[in-house]
Formats: structure tokens, C-alpha cells, sequence
């Protein structure tokens, strides 16, 4: 019996929520936003042809810039975010 | 040494991404659950308000007109304003809810004052039809952030609220000095 219920807790911790999913794939979407944008105008990524361009241009390339706004987003915000969301279902269930 | 103005413009946009995918989160676990940590109740006001501040170097070093200088005026005072009222409200120091409705001033003011700097037409350059979406993307806006002031807790007001803001970002990221759009350019904005 207790087995039993430490496996339908187990599976309950594992099986994340469609909002615990949604949280989670922003940052990565958003980063793939920007791969794709640098892979469909890779002009905009100066660094592969520095000699031509100034500094404000070497400095500040629109799709790295995504993937950074992302990146931060995602590893700075969403954990602590998460570790709530999770906190809040918990109690509730 | 100052950027090209199309550089500022993408650093705005940014800042509006990051403010989007904020917001969007919010939306997504709702507000009591973004508020739990005190920093992140903070987070997207304090990016509002820094915005603003940062408009005011743009509207001394950029504009080249009375009217564009009055409109980067309009956009630097209601974002510090509805950022302010925002980071009033979260601390507590502010308690009634009609400050809520700073914002949707916030986005009213800008979208009017987007369509009303800009003097050409839409297909006249990228800068002009770029001006011309800001503007009615921000009208739009207002009317959203209105239906999230009257329902804090709605949803479909909250989601629209942040995917307007991206709305924003993506326009910004579009800005280029001088270009056509969908194969417009007027001799008379540099095309032949």
C-alpha cells in the first residue's frame, strides 16, 4: 500500500503540468527564433565579416541579441518560476 | 560615437522582447504565482521604467524635427509613468486601482503619437510603414491593456497584453535606416 502510493506520487511529480511545459519551451522557441532569422539573413551576423563593419554593428547583431534576451530569460527567470509553479500544483493536488 | 538610429531601435526591441516573454510567463502561471518572489514582482516594471529613462538620451541625440522630439518626449514620460505606477503598485505604496490605467494611457499616447509624427503615407519607406503598425499596434494595445485593467485575472487580457509587447519587439527588429518595403522605397526617402 504506502509502495503504491510513493509510485502514484512519483508519477505525479514527473508529470508536468501543460503550464509547467509552456513556461518551460519560451525561452527555447524564442532562442530557435533567432537561430532561424540568423540562418535565413546571415548578414546580420557581422562577426563572420568583421573588417567591413564598425563597432555599434559588431556590438549589436538582431539575432544574437534574440538568442541572448532568450537565454537570459530562460536560465535566470524560468528555474525560480518553475520551482513555484511546481510548490503551488503541489498543493493543490 | 553614438549608434545608427536603426541599432537603438533593435536595442529597444530587446528590451520589449524580454519584457514580452516576461509578461507571458505572468500569463501563463498567473499573477499570484509570479508575485510569490518579490524580485520578479519588480521585474517587468523596473524594465518599463528603465525603458523610459533610456528614451530621454534618444529623444536629445536622435529626433530632427519638433514634432519626432515631442513624440519620443510623449513615449519617455508615460513609459517612466506607467512603469512608476506599476513598481507603486506591487510595493503597496499605491492602492487604488485606477493607477492601473496608467498603462493603457501609456500605449494610447504612444500609438497616437506614432501615427500622428509620421507624415507619409504607408508604402512610402520601411520607417513609414514601420511607424504607421507601431501606432496601431499600440491603439490596439491600449484598448487590451484597458480589458486587463477592468480584469486583472483574465487570461486571454494578459496573454494579449504580452503578445503585443512582442508585437512591439518584432517591429522594432524590422527598423532599418533607409529601406524599401515590400518593394516600396519613394525616390524621395532615397529609392530610385
Amino acid at each position: 500500500m504506502n509502495a503504491e502510493l510513493v509510485r502514484q506520487r512519483a508519477e505525479a511529480r514527473t508529470r508536468h503540468s501543460w503550464r509547467h511545459t509552456a513556461v518551460s519551451a519560451l525561452g527555447p522557441l524564442t532562442a530557435l527564433a533567432g537561430l532561424i532569422w540568423a540562418i535565413v539573413q546571415p548578414y546580420r551576423i557581422t562577426l563572420f565579416d568583421p573588417d567591413r563593419h564598425g563597432f555599434w554593428y559588431l556590438a549589436i547583431q538582431p539575432p544574437l541579441l534574440v538568442i541572448l534576451a532568450a537565454a537570459v530569460f530562460h536560465f535566470w527567470v524560468v528555474p525560480s518560476l518553475l520551482a513555484d509553479l511546481e510548490e503551488a500544483e503541489e498543493r493543490s493536488r | 560615437m553614438e549608434p545608427p538610429a536603426e541599432v537603438v531601435h533593435w536595442m529597444f526591441g530587446v528590451g520589449f522582447l524580454f519584457l514580452g516573454l516576461c509578461l507571458l510567463a505572468e500569463a501563463i502561471v498567473g499573477r499570484d504565482i509570479w508575485g510569490r518572489r518579490s524580485w520578479r514582482a519588480y521585474l517587468w516594471p523596473s524594465v518599463v521604467f528603465l525603458m523610459g529613462i533610456f528614451m530621454w538620451p534618444v529623444m536629445v541625440f536622435y529626433t530632427s524635427s519638433a514634432i519626432h522630439m515631442l513624440a519620443h518626449g510623449a513615449w519617455a514620460q508615460t513609459m517612466m509613468l506607467a512603469g512608476m505606477a506599476q513598481l507603486g503598485l506591487v510595493r503597496g505604496k499605491l492602492r487604488n486601482s485606477l493607477w492601473e490605467l496608467t498603462l493603457p494611457l501609456a500605449f494610447l499616447v504612444s500609438g497616437a503619437a506614432f501615427l500622428i509624427h509620421e507624415p507619409n503615407p504607408w508604402l512610402f519607406s520601411r520607417a513609414a510603414f514601420l511607424h504607421h503598425a507601431l501606432g496601431w499596434t499600440g491603439l490596439v494595445g491600449g484598448l487590451i491593456c484597458l480589458g486587463r485593467a477592468v480584469r486583472p485575472h483574465s487570461p486571454a487580457f494578459n496573454a494579449g497584453f504580452a503578445f503585443t509587447i512582442m508585437a512591439f519587439a518584432f517591429l522594432l527588429f524590422c527598423d532599418r535606416n533607409v529601406a524599401p518595403i515590400f518593394g516600396h522605397l519613394s525616390p524621395l526617402a532615397g529609392g530610385r
